[in-house]
């Protein structure tokens, strides 16, 4: 739930990049934090294990500029991807305005991109949110491996409902300020309707 | 929407200031930070020139989320209180409502006790000024400033 500061005239924002693990969420923040202007960004911070997979999350504050006098402030979190983190993964959604599900395009990962959709909508049930009615966009990341499965194949299975998707190759950078504009651009356009 | 936004207005934002100052002063600590329980700062006091604030706020709130976590394993109620002690400089957190996060930092030229204290009674008059901006905030808004947003505002935003 964003948070409206009237009195310094600031919009702060919460997404969350979910997927399985190794798909790729903390590289597409990595780049995110490369080739933003340094007044534009905090600090990232990533909590990892001591071989740097995800431990319980990435933090990126952004701010994106002004919107009608109101500062845009967004705070990008990244989830731990592996199947026993999800006490972790649960924490993290809380309060959450937009979702990226970040879906890893190779073959052998197509059971471990629906495990964790599933496990998404089920976690955000558990917070009272319901994936259809929040904003949200998909990633299918790692275009670049001979593996990769189709991208019709991927909306197919992990798209049904046909939200904003975008292709990418997060290691070099496609894709990844496109999936995040269309989230924030949905975001914002939720304040809009939002407190009505 | 479920979860009702945060909102934070002059009026309140003044009150809550003079709160977090007077804290800041009776316990005789360092930096008062209020945190809402997504990691975004709302106010803090003292002297924070040299602070990351941002990463603080998010990480003081994963510390809150990850602790209320597990309070609901072992089935106990929210902990009410943290504390970390370093050699400079220690850090109690605290519960305001169900919301926000109450930190103060300090060094020697305090006690935890005292901090304890003082912290009690800043936490009754927060709480106030908290539930009024929830309740405000759950109130229709005559002139949202975001029903304007065009579109092309959003658009000229990545404009660079
Ligand atoms: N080939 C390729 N590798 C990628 C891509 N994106 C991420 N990776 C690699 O995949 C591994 C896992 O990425 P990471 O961001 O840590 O995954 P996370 O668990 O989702 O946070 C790393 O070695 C990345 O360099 C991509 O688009 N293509
Ligand atoms: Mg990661």
């Amino acid at each position: 739930m964003s948070f409206i500061n009237y009195s310094s005239r600031e919009i702060n924002c919460k997404l969350v990049y979910y997927g399985p693990g190794l798909c790729g969420k903390t590289t597409n923040l990595q780049y995110i934090y490369d080739k933003t202007r340094p007044e534009a960004k905090g600090k990232m911070i990533s909590l990892a294990t001591e071989t740097e997979r995800t431990l319980f999350f990435d933090f990126l504050p952004l701010s994106l500029g002004e919107i009608r006098g109101f500062k845009t402030r967004f705070h990008l979190y990244t989830v731990p991807g592996q199947v026993f983190y999800d006490a972790s993964r649960k924490l993290i959604l809380k309060g959450v305005d937009g979702v990226c599900f970040v879906a890893d395009s190779q073959a052998e990962r197509m059971e471990a991109n629906i495990e964790s959709l599933d496990n998404l909508r089920l976690n955000l049930q558990e917070q009272g949110y319901e994936l259809d009615k929040i904003p949200y966009v998909i990633q299918y990341n790692k275009r670049d491996l001979p593996s990769a499965v189709s991208v019709k194949e991927l909306s197919e299975v992990c798209n049904p409902t046909g939200v904003p998707e975008f292709e990418g190759i997060a290691v070099t950078g496609v894709g990844v300020f496109d999936t995040l504009k269309a989230l924030a651009k949905q975001v914002l356009a939720e304040l809009r309707k939002g407190t009505s | 929407m479920l979860n009702p936004q945060l909102v934070m207005y002059e009026e309140e934002l003044r009150q809550i200031q003079a709160i977090a100052d007077k804290l800041q002063q009776d316990s005789r600590s360092k930096t008062i930070l209020l945190v809402d329980k997504n990691g975004q700062l709302v106010a803090s006091a003292g002297n924070h020139r040299d602070l990351d604030t941002t990463s603080l706020s998010s990480l003081v709130a994963g510390n809150v989320a990850a602790t209320g976590g597990i309070a609901k394993l072992l089935q106990e109620d929210e902990f009410a209180a943290l504390f970390h002690e370093g050699k400079g400089i220690s850090i109690h957190i605290s519960l305001v409502g169900r919301r926000i996060i109450l930190v103060v930092l300090f060094d020697k030229n305090t006690t935890q006790g005292l901090v304890r204290l003082r912290v009690r009674k800043a936490c009754i008059d927060l709480t106030r000024i908290f539930d009024e901006l929830a309740a405000k905030a759950a109130m229709p808004q005559e002139n949202n400033p975001f029903d304007e947003i065009t579109d092309e505002d959003i658009d000229n935003l990545f404009n660079d």
